[in-house]
């Protein structure tokens, strides 16, 4: 598409706005980095839906990525810090990372849609990866995918190729893991909304978390779990504010407050 | 209850000279093999013959060529037995025809890029992009960068989904007691497993896939409902937007209610054509589509397709 110019105009680049840094400080940038939530936003920390000692404790700033290792008959306890922030996740064998979470597995072994409490998030060998074993939303969504700057164009437009995507996200930390685009599939989104009604029509609509709303998966077996905060500004599935998560690792098998691990947040949020 | 024996053995020469009256007649009754001339003679004359589920080759020579397409245009003609898969990579612009003459095929199907295998069906954005989570005419069968794989031009099933994926061995093992590829109740995963490792690719390459002429609804608290076949005599097109490794299982649908493993033969065709083009009613029929076709050609132009 021709676009008009006028010949003596020189582009320049501008300075946006200042943008808080990993280091503490902040940077003058003229990167359009994603947005993230506004001022005064509620903000609700949580704590663990399990009793036992705290392996890991982290917080995810809104947009980036996270992995962990959960040992078997850890629990893992998502907190939606700000509600309504879509966590994308992806669950792999920790010692097979070829057997990795399948949505239609799980759907079909369940025999619904819809991920709730008791719902075991299978394999693509069929076998069971997690357990949700308490959920503080009506259900937990695992049709509606992960955004991505490819697919995002189709959605809304070419104009918003630049923006972060999930995708970007599972890409960045699979690589830290020694995975790659081989190793993405069809993911969950916990707090995302995607209804599916009578005719087949289905969208991410409004969600039904709040701020403080978690949901707690149980590990089956040695697994690692890849999350994306999800950077969408395009869609309501992290409300158009995005906040951060809490990412809370209990071993019930031992009581609170024995032997736990030094919380490993990284600094608390890029607001 | 399917049929679960092959073709029978060629009988080239009669019953061999040295069988045993004593004993019933067995395929080594009916091979003549004591040497290398008569056994390559037997291997010979065994060919020519037809079977139930096979190849056509050339695909010209199919006993099932579809209604209004010229033979002379086919470049795949297969039946697909009950419990098999076959896997092809077509030319962009291909079009692909599953016809399902029992009303009990299932045709587990996987896409990918051709030429990069790393892209490949994704069926969350097939649903989520363009609003609908049932496959139907002129649906986008889409992969995770943003491009139309394949577009659905043709169905007269309407019985199809995207929920369930196909079988693994554990449900097939739970469901009928075995799961083995080469077994009574092969696994889809099973024989995509198979069919991928012919391309190079292994069990880290299979996404969640889709499959045609086992229809599956949802209701409102989300429970995956039967709905089955649309009866015999179905079928359902997809065009190739783009060069495709196609890889197919026919396999019994993982909610299928029946305790046998029913499935039927699946006949596939395909034959030359040409992508859909910016003038043609489909390029444009949903912005999202619009897009998605915008994609994949200025993808397919880049690479001189």
């Amino acid at each position: 598409m021709a676009t008009s110019r006028t010949e003596e105009t020189v582009p320049t680049a501008k300075v946006l706005n200042n943008y808080p840094t990993t280091s503490g400080g902040t940077v003058a940038t003229a990167v359009p980095v994603g947005a993230v939530y506004a001022e005064g936003s509620p903000l609700d920390w949580g704590a663990s839906l399990v009793d036992g000692a705290v392996v890991l404790d982290e917080r995810v700033a809104p947009n980036a990525p996270w992995s962990a290792v959960v040992a078997k008959g850890h629990v893992l306890t998502i907190v939606d810090v700000g509600g309504n922030q879509s966590a994308d996740c992806i669950i792999y064998d920790a010692h097979d990372p070829q057997e990795r979470y399948s949505v239609p597995d799980t759907l079909a072994w369940q025999g619904n849609a819809y991920v709730r409490t008791g719902t075991v998030l299978r394999s693509n060998e069929g076998r069971p990866l997690m357990t949700v074993v308490a959920n503080e939303i009506d259900r937990q969504d695992t049709i509606g995918g992960a955004c991505g700057k490819e697919s995002n164009t189709l959605r809304y437009g070419h104009h918003v190729m630049f923006h972060h995507g999930c995708r970007e996200n599972f890409l960045a930390e699979a690589a830290r893991r020694g995975l790659g685009v081989r190793d993405l599939v069809s993911n969950l989104n916990w707090f995302m909304n995607v209804p599916v009604e009578a005719d087949g029509s289905l969208g991410i609509v409004d969600g039904m978390s709040a701020p403080g709303r978690r949901v707690a998966v149980r590990a089956e077996t040695d697994v690692l779990v890849l999350v994306s905060n999800c950077p969408q500004m395009n869609n309501p599935c992290n409300d158009f504010n995005p906040t951060p998560l809490r990412m809370i690792v209990v071993d019930p098998g031992r009581p609170a407050g024995a032997g736990e691990a030094t919380s490993q947040s990284t600094p608390e949020d890029v607001a | 209850m399917t049929k679960t024996e092959g073709p029978t053995a060629a009988t080239p020469h009669g019953r061999h000279p040295t069988a045993n009256p004593l004993q019933p007649t067995g395929v080594r009754d009916l091979h003549l093999t004591d040497s290398v001339r008569s056994a390559r003679d037997d291997a010979r004359a065994q060919g020519g013959q037809a079977g139930e589920w096979m190849p056509y080759l050339p695909a010209s020579t199919t006993p099932h060529c579809p209604p209004g397409v010229d033979p002379a245009d086919l470049v795949w003609a297969e039946t697909v037995a009950p419990g098999g898969y076959t896997h092809k990579v077509l030319a962009r612009g291909s079009r692909l025809r599953f016809d399902d003459p029992t009303g009990d095929a299932c045709a587990h199907l996987l896409l990918f890029n051709a030429l990069e295998p790393v892209e490949r069906l994704n069926v969350a954005d097939t649903q989520k992009i363009p609003w609908q989570a049932y496959l139907g005419v002129n649906h986008p069968l889409l992969s995770g960068d943003g491009r139309v794989m394949a577009v659905v031009p043709g169905d007269s099933s309407g019985r199809h989904d995207a929920f369930c994926g196909t079988t693994t061995d554990a449900w097939n093992e739970r469901k009928y007691g075995d799961a083995r590829p080469e077994g009574p109740s092969p696994s889809g995963r099973g024989l995509f497993v198979k069919a991928a490792a012919k391309h190079g690719l292994s069990r880290r390459d299979l996404p969640p896939g889709v499959s045609f002429f086992q229809g599956v609804r949802v209701e409102a608290d989300g429970a995956l409902t039967w709905r089955g076949s649309a009866g015999p005599g179905t079928h359902v097109e997809l065009v190739a937007e783009m060069p495709l490794l196609v890889l197919v299982a026919n396999v019994a649908h993982p909610l299928d209610p029946r305790s046998a493993y029913v499935v039927g033969p699946l006949r596939v065709h395909a034959w030359r054509g040409l992508a859909t083009g910016p003038g043609e009613e489909r390029f444009s029929a949903t912005p999202e589509l619009h897009r998605a076709y915008l994609n994949t050609v200025d993808y397919c132009e880049a690479r001189g397709l």
